[in-house]
C-alpha cells in the first residue's frame, strides 16, 4: 500500500466551502417559520483524488446532511460545492439546476446503509444494477447484460445471479449488489453512508476489504460517513469530526487518533469500548447530551460538556483554523491543551 | 454472597419455530450457569439465538415459537420457610407462559432492559406512572410509597431533575435519558437477575459509555447478576466476567472474559476476534475475514454449524456430528472436534 508522498497533495475532487443547510421549523396554522435547524453550519473541507475521507460524529451531528448536500439530494442554504469533473472543469454543484446537474450525477454515486431498504424487492439484480446504465442511455439489452455481469464479478457475486431477486441474498451479499449499482457508471466520487453498520461483524470485514480492493483497482475516491471509529481508523486516510452541524476537527487519521486537538474528538475516542478486557476504556466520559441544532449553545457549541472550557469558550465562537499543516480544529484552547489519543 | 450454587442454570435448552416454510431451530441445545452477582455476556451474530435464549428465560417467546426441550432452573431463597438458608429451585420452562407464577416472577425477580428504549415505554403515559405501575404490581405498597421508590430509583440511575422527569413522557427524553429511565424501571423491583438485551445498540458511543458505566456501578452496588447480550465485542470485553459465544443456536465456546479474548479455543471465536477492525489494527490492510456468510435459518448445515466457514474444517468429522461442549481449560469450554480425540472405531 504505497502511501502518497506527504508533500505531493493530490488534486481535489470536491471542495466544499462554507456549506450551510438550514431546515425551517414551521409552527401554527399559517406555518410561519419559527426557527431554523442548523443541520450543517459553515462546513468546509476538500476531498482529494483517490483518498478516503471519513466523516464521523454522533447521530444528529449533520454528517448525513452534508453527504446529501454533496449529492444534491438537498439544496444547500448557502456555500459552494466545487466539483472537479472528469473533463477538468470546475462546477459549483450548489448553484446548478436539476437538468444541469443530470450529466454530473453519474460521476457521484452513493452506497447506502441499509442493504434491505435500498434494493427494490420487485426488481431482479439485472434490473437493479442495470438501471443506472439504462437511465444513462445504454439501451442495448445485450450490452447492459454484459456490463451487469462484469459488475457482479467485480463485487464478488457470480454473474448467474443476475436473474435473482434481492430476497434471496444475505445482508452482506445485498451490500455487494448496492456497491455494484453504485459503480455501474464509473463514478469519480462514491459517498458511502454507514455502508457496514447494518452488517454482522464477520461480514463487515468482507465488505470493507471489497471497498479497499475496488478503490485500488478503480482509483475511486470515497467519502465514508460512519460512527464506528474502529472502522474509520482502519479505513480512512483522513478524518473529519462533526458536532452539532459544524466541523470541529479534520486531520490525517494517524495524527487525529494519536493526538486529537479538539476535546470532543478526544472524548469520542475515549468512549470506544476496547475489545480487550485488559484495557479499561471509558475513563474520561462526557456528561450530558448533544445540544439541539435548533438552539445551539452560545460560544463554542461544545462548551457545556467540555472539561476544558474557559470564559472565552462560553462567549466567543471559535474559528475553524489550521493548527498544523493539514490539521484543522475549531477550539480556542487547541494550542495549550495536551489531549490524549489512542496510542498506536 | 458467595454461594456456590448458580442463580440460573439453563440445561440443553431448545427453542423451535415451526413456520410454514420449515422448522427454524433457533436454539438447539444450550447449557450455561449464571452465578449470583456475575456479569454473564452472550455474544453472537444475528440469528445465533442469543435473543431467543433471553426470551425463553423470561418466557416471552412468541408463538409459534416454543420451548421444545431442556430446563431453565431458577434458584431463590425459600419464601415462607423458617430455614432461610434453604433455596428452592423452579424450572421456568415448566411454568405456564402467562400463568400467575411466571407473571409474579417476571419483572420482579428477573427484569429486562430491552434494546429499544423508545418501544419500552407507552407514549401516552408518563414515565413515572409506568414505573409506579411496575412497583405496585410486584410489591404491596401504596401509590404514595411507590412514587417515593420511583424517585429514589431515578436518583440511583443518575437521572437529572428526577421530579420533573417522572412527569415526562418517553418521547420528551433524549436517547441517553430514555435508556436511564428503562434501567430505572428494570431495577424498580430489585431483581436478582437483570437481562440486558443489546442495551446500547440504539445509542451513540458517548451515551453508550455513560450507560455502560452506570450499569457497572449499579451492578457493583446491588450485586445483582446481569446477562448481557450484545454483538459488540468491545462492549462485552468491558462489561462481562464470563462470556458465552453462540452461533446458529449453539454454544461454540464459553469461558472467563480474559480467556475468551486472549486464549480463544474455538475457530469461530478466533475468526470473530480477528475480523474486528479495531482502533489498533494496521490501517488499510485487508482484514482477515470469515469466509462465506451466515447460513439461512432453514438451511442449517449438518454437524457443527460452523463447518462450511471453518478454516480448520476436518472432513468426515465436522459435518458428521455436532461436537459436544467439553472443558478445554479450568473454566473454559468449547464445542469443537479439534479438542476431542477421534472416537475409536468399534
Amino acid at each position: 500500500m504505497a502511501a502518497p508522498a506527504a508533500n505531493a497533495t493530490p488534486p481535489a475532487v470536491l471542495e466544499i466551502k462554507r456549506l450551510r443547510k438550514y431546515f425551517p421549523i414551521r409552527k401554527g396554522l399559517l406555518q410561519r417559520v419559527a426557527g431554523q435547524v442548523r443541520a450543517a453550519d459553515d462546513v468546509s473541507f476538500a476531498i482529494r483524488q483517490g483518498e478516503t475521507l471519513g466523516l464521523v460524529g454522533e447521530s444528529g451531528c449533520g454528517k448525513t446532511t452534508v453527504a446529501r448536500c454533496i449529492l444534491r439530494a438537498y439544496r444547500p442554504t448557502s456555500g459552494q460545492l466545487l466539483f472537479y469533473t472528469q473533463s477538468g472543469e470546475v462546477v459549483d454543484l450548489a448553484q446548478l439546476s436539476r437538468p444541469a446537474l443530470r450529466p454530473l450525477r453519474r460521476q457521484m454515486q452513493m452506497i447506502f446503509q441499509d442493504p434491505y431498504g435500498s434494493l427494490n424487492p420487485r426488481m431482479s439484480l439485472f434490473d437493479i444494477v442495470g438501471e443506472p446504465l439504462l437511465v444513462n442511455g445504454l439501451r442495448s439489452r445485450q450490452a447492459r447484460s454484459e456490463r451487469v455481469a462484469e459488475l457482479l464479478r467485480l463485487v464478488g457475486l457470480p454473474p448467474e445471479y443476475a436473474q435473482r431477486f434481492p430476497h434471496a441474498f444475505s445482508g452482506g451479499q445485498r451490500q455487494r449488489i448496492g456497491i455494484a449499482r453504485a459503480l455501474a457508471l464509473n463514478p469519480r466520487l462514491v459517498v458511502a453512508d454507514e455502508p457496514v453498520s447494518a452488517l454482522d461483524v464477520s461480514v463487515q470485514a468482507q465488505i470493507l476489504n471489497l471497498l479497499l480492493e475496488l478503490q485500488q483497482r478503480l482509483s475511486l475516491t470515497y467519502l465514508f460517513v460512519a460512527h464506528n471509529l474502529g472502522v474509520v481508523k482502519h479505513f480512512c486516510d483522513r478524518v473529519a469530526v462533526m458536532y452539532v452541524g459544524q466541523l470541529v476537527e479534520l486531520a490525517e487519521t494517524q495524527a487525529l487518533f494519536r493526538r486529537p486537538r479538539h476535546p470532543y474528538t478526544a472524548a469520542l475516542l475515549a468512549a470506544v469500548p476496547a475489545p480487550d478486557p485488559r484495557v479499561r476504556s471509558g475513563a474520561a466520559e462526557l456528561k450530558g447530551d448533544v445540544p439541539s441544532p435548533a438552539s445551539p449553545p452560545s460560544g463554542c457549541y461544545f462548551h457545556p460538556r467540555c472539561a476544558h472550557a474557559v470564559d472565552a469558550c462560553r462567549s466567543e465562537r471559535p474559528a475553524y483554523r489550521e493548527i498544523e499543516p493539514g490539521h484543522f480544529v475549531r477550539c480556542h484552547r487547541a494550542d495549550e491543551l495536551n489531549l490524549e489519543g489512542i496510542a498506536q | 454472597m458467595t454461594s456456590a450454587e448458580p442463580l440460573l442454570s439453563v440445561r440443553d435448552l431448545k427453542v423451535h419455530f415451526p413456520l410454514d416454510e420449515g422448522l427454524v431451530r433457533a436454539v438447539e441445545g444450550v447449557s450455561f450457569d449464571v452465578a449470583p452477582g456475575q456479569v454473564f455476556g452472550i455474544v453472537g451474530e444475528s440469528g445465533c439465538g442469543k435473543s431467543v435464549t433471553m426470551k425463553a428465560i423470561l418466557r416471552l417467546v412468541e408463538p409459534p415459537g416454543r420451548i421444545v426441550g431442556g430446563q431453565i432452573l431458577w434458584r431463590r431463597p425459600r419464601q415462607a420457610g423458617e430455614a432461610s438458608s434453604q433455596t428452592e429451585e423452579i424450572d421456568l420452562a415448566q411454568l405456564e407462559r402467562n400463568g400467575r407464577e411466571m407473571r409474579s416472577l417476571r419483572g420482579a425477580e428477573i427484569a429486562l432492559i430491552p434494546q429499544e428504549p423508545m418501544a419500552a415505554f407507552s407514549p401516552v403515559h408518563t414515565i413515572g406512572d409506568q414505573i409506579r405501575e411496575a412497583i405496585v404490581l410486584h410489591q404491596s405498597v401504596s401509590q404514595r410509597e411507590a412514587r417515593r421508590l420511583a424517585l429514589e430509583i431515578f436518583h440511583d440511575v443518575g437521572m437529572p431533575m428526577p421530579e420533573q422527569r417522572l412527569e415526562a413522557y418517553s418521547w420528551q427524553l433524549s436517547g441517553g435519558l430514555r435508556q436511564r429511565a428503562v434501567i430505572a424501571m428494570a431495577l424498580s423491583c430489585n431483581p436478582r437477575l437483570l437481562i440486558a438485551d443489546e442495551p446500547t445498540t440504539a445509542v451513540d458511543v458517548t451515551t453508550q459509555a455513560q450507560v455502560l458505566r452506570l450499569l457497572r456501578e449499579l451492578q457493583a452496588r446491588r450485586n445483582s447478576a446481569i446477562i448481557f447480550i450484545t454483538h459488540d465485542l468491545g462492549v462485552i470485553a468491558q462489561m462481562a466476567d464470563y462470556v458465552m459465544v453462540m452461533y446458529l443456536g449453539l454454544v461454540m465456546e464459553q469461558g472467563p472474559v480474559d480467556d475468551i479474548f486472549h486464549a480463544p479455543k474455538h475457530p469461530y471465536t478466533q475468526a470473530l476476534l480477528r475480523s474486528i477492525p479495531s482502533v489498533n489494527s494496521t490501517p488499510r490492510a485487508a482484514l482477515p475475514t470469515v469466509s462465506g456468510s451466515l447460513p439461512h435459518p432453514f438451511n442449517r448445515p449438518p454437524g457443527c454449524p460452523f463447518h462450511p466457514r471453518c478454516p480448520q474444517f476436518m472432513p468426515g468429522r465436522c459435518e458428521a456430528a455436532v461436537p459436544e461442549l467439553l472443558p478445554v481449560g479450568p473454566r473454559q469450554m468449547a464445542s469443537c472436534f479439534l479438542y476431542q480425540a477421534a472416537e475409536v472405531p468399534a
